[in-house]
């Protein structure tokens, strides 16, 4: 799909002033449902207990308090274990590094290969290897928990790394394929005349100009990874989470008063990473999203 | 460079120029095997245990298709099955109604249409867990929405579909729909951007209004985003999971089950592994079912243009 974000709007308007109204008021009607879930999230999490029985959900604290912040972070109870959130968050930070790392610089050199190396059935390969952008994961999880049980890593952040890089190389592939099929071929060639081999075509000429498309890679699957529950619930347990299935376990097995105020800051905390990503990146972010739409 | 070893050993440069002629198979040899195993092996060792008795730990042996006769004679997984449906139709048409409906306003020559854009996409970035937490909270009928309602002075306001067996599914589909309809809006936009706009003003200088416009002209240019956002939707939808546990848990009861629900809750919870495979096994058939047609016109259409 091309992309126009930035192309000149649409040539035409209307000049009547109450369809601009309604149009605004749309907008705007829309923009404040799209707000509101955060915003109620972060006016509850600075919000003593009492406060949020005795008020409503969008009114502003009276009393601004930041232990819920401090409890979720340090003293919640996940599970069994009351320590807080902190030690989930370090284990996601860790998973999602490593995993974007390394899907992504694999990613790279198979799209090198698959448009700059091209050998017969080539095409053949990438849409077998396109094929696990597709699947429901529910397909691999029963083989996956055996097989992570018998490697001895069940339940280990490096296990999850395995999973997440596994299971995003196919999207890396995409990316990067997508992107250096569109590279000039003529480059490839001046190099090969001039001796070049092929790991130093790939670090003298790909490397260099692949910036933007590391940048949209990177983000795609940071989020992904961050994101993701449904591996980091069946194959982790108790202090080996990642940060959402820790979540999960805030929000729904606290006994005794529920603290709302915590459960929200808890959620907060979980989405800081990937928001920011979408704040700093968003140009990027959406460039992927687009990119990736193509495949689903 | 080739003729200066000519001094090493025949074999040696043999090899090293078999090497650099197989060095682009060897380095895609690791997706490649990674693939096979991790995805079509795995799939066959599903669809292998779907076919066996395996309850607890996998046991080798072949009942035909009595794990599936036994899913779709589960009450759970008629409702997950009735639960995708309307999810899934819901889902797909919301989004896709008001991602267009957003994507027209926007396309106004709109003041600060990056900043509302920025703010229809942020749910994008977020876990379904987190969306699911934040909705969870917000649908939470004594202190959440109906509280804010009946505080504005409609005591009688209800709003407790989240603890509903019959409304629960709607509350997944109003998160679910939240968080996705920008992206669908993504999508038109950049339809709508890409719209010849000779045509536009041909049309406009022959008196058409902007409404007529819009739906003779630009929606039916529109089509192929139509298609890749219905195929899109409709892959979220089948694999949707988090979300649900997150909200509703599956519940109240059963009432909010969906396959993917289904499928880990037999798998990891039940030990109904033959279950659990059978029910995944369905689930990859249903999406093939959708991607593969898709996919095919998608690479024709791309072998075409590439001619």
């Amino acid at each position: 799909m091309a992309q126009k974000w930035d192309s000149p709007q649409m040539v035409r308007g209307t000049s009547a002033h109450w369809s601009r109204f309604i149009i605004y008021g749309l907008l705007l009607f829309f923009a404040a449902i799209y707000m509101l879930p955060l915003v109620v999230m972060l006016l509850t999490s600075v919000k003593p207990l009492p406060e949020i029985y005795s008020g409503s959900i969008i009114a502003l604290p009276h009393e601004w308090t930041l232990k819920p912040w401090i409890d979720a972070w340090g003293e919640t109870c996940v599970g069994l274990s009351c320590h807080g959130i902190k030690g989930y968050f370090w284990n996601s930070t860790k998973m999602t590094v490593a995993a974007v790392i390394i899907s992504t610089a694999i990613g790279m050199l198979n799209g090198y290969v698959l448009t700059k190396w091209r050998f017969k059935g080539a095409d053949l390969l990438f849409g077998l290897i396109l094929f696990g952008c597709f699947i429901p994961f529910q397909i691999v999880l029963i083989p996956m928990a055996t097989l992570l049980g018998k490697l001895g890593i069940a339940s280990s952040t490096p296990g999850l790394v395995l999973v997440h890089v596994i299971y995003g190389l196919a999207f890396t592939t995409l990316y990067f394929r997508n992107y250096y099929v569109a590279f000039p071929d003529e480059l490839i060639r001046a190099a090969m005349i001039d001796g070049a081999k092929f790991f130093s075509i790939f670090f003298r000429i790909l490397v260099p100009n692949s910036a933007p498309i590391v940048v949209v890679t990177v983000i795609w699957q940071f989020t992904n990874i961050w994101n993701d529950f449904l591996f980091g619930a069946s194959f982790s347990t108790g202090e080996s989470a990642p940060m959402t299935v820790a979540l999960n376990n805030v929000v729904n097995t606290s006994t005794g008063e529920r603290e709302y105020n915590v459960h929200m800051a808890a959620a907060v905390i979980a989405a800081l990473p990937t928001l920011l990503v979408y704040i700093v990146g968003g140009r990027y972010f959406v460039r992927g999203l687009m990119t990736g739409s193509v495949k689903g | 460079m080739e003729s200066s070893i000519s001094s090493a050993p025949a074999a040696w440069s043999a090899a090293s120029r078999w090497l650099q002629r197989s060095l682009p198979k060897l380095v895609l040899s690791p997706t490649l095997i990674a693939s096979l195993i991790f995805v079509y092996g795995f799939i066959l060792w599903t669809t292998y245990l779907s076919f066996t008795p395996s309850k607890g730990y996998p046991i080798h042996e072949l009942v035909g298709f009595l794990q599936y006769v036994r899913v779709w004679n589960h009450p759970r997984w008629q409702v997950a099955i009735h639960n995708l449906a309307v999810f899934g139709i819901l889902y797909v048409v919301l989004c896709m109604v008001l991602g267009l409906l957003l994507a027209i306003l926007l396309d106004q020559r709109i003041r600060q249409e990056g900043a509302l854009r920025a703010i229809y996409l942020y749910p994008l970035a977020l876990s379904f867990i987190v969306t699911g937490t934040a909705w969870k909270w917000m649908l939470n009928p004594g202190l959440g929405i109906e509280k804010l309602v009946q505080g504005w002075g409609f005591q009688n306001f209800k709003f407790d579909w989240i603890v509903s067996e019959e409304m629960a599914i709607y509350c997944v589909v109003m998160a679910g729909v939240w968080q996705a309809t920008g992206f669908v809006m993504a999508m038109f936009l950049a339809g709508l951007r890409g719209i010849d706009q000779d045509l536009v003003k041909a049309a406009s200088l022959d008196g058409a209004s902007l409404p007529r416009i819009y739906w003779r002209i630009i929606i039916p240019q529109l089509r192929p985003v139509f298609m890749g956002a219905l195929i899109i939707l409709g892959h979220l939808a089948i694999k949707s999971y988090e979300l649900v546990v997150a909200l509703t848990g599956g519940g109240p009861g059963y009432a909010t089950e969906l396959p993917s629900t289904f499928m880990y809750t037999h798998t990891f919870t039940r030990n109904q592994l033959g279950m659990g495979a059978a029910s995944a096994v369905m689930m990859l058939l249903t999406i093939v079912a959708i991607m593969v047609p898709y996919l095919y016109s998608e690479m024709r259409g791309a072998r075409k243009r590439s001619h």
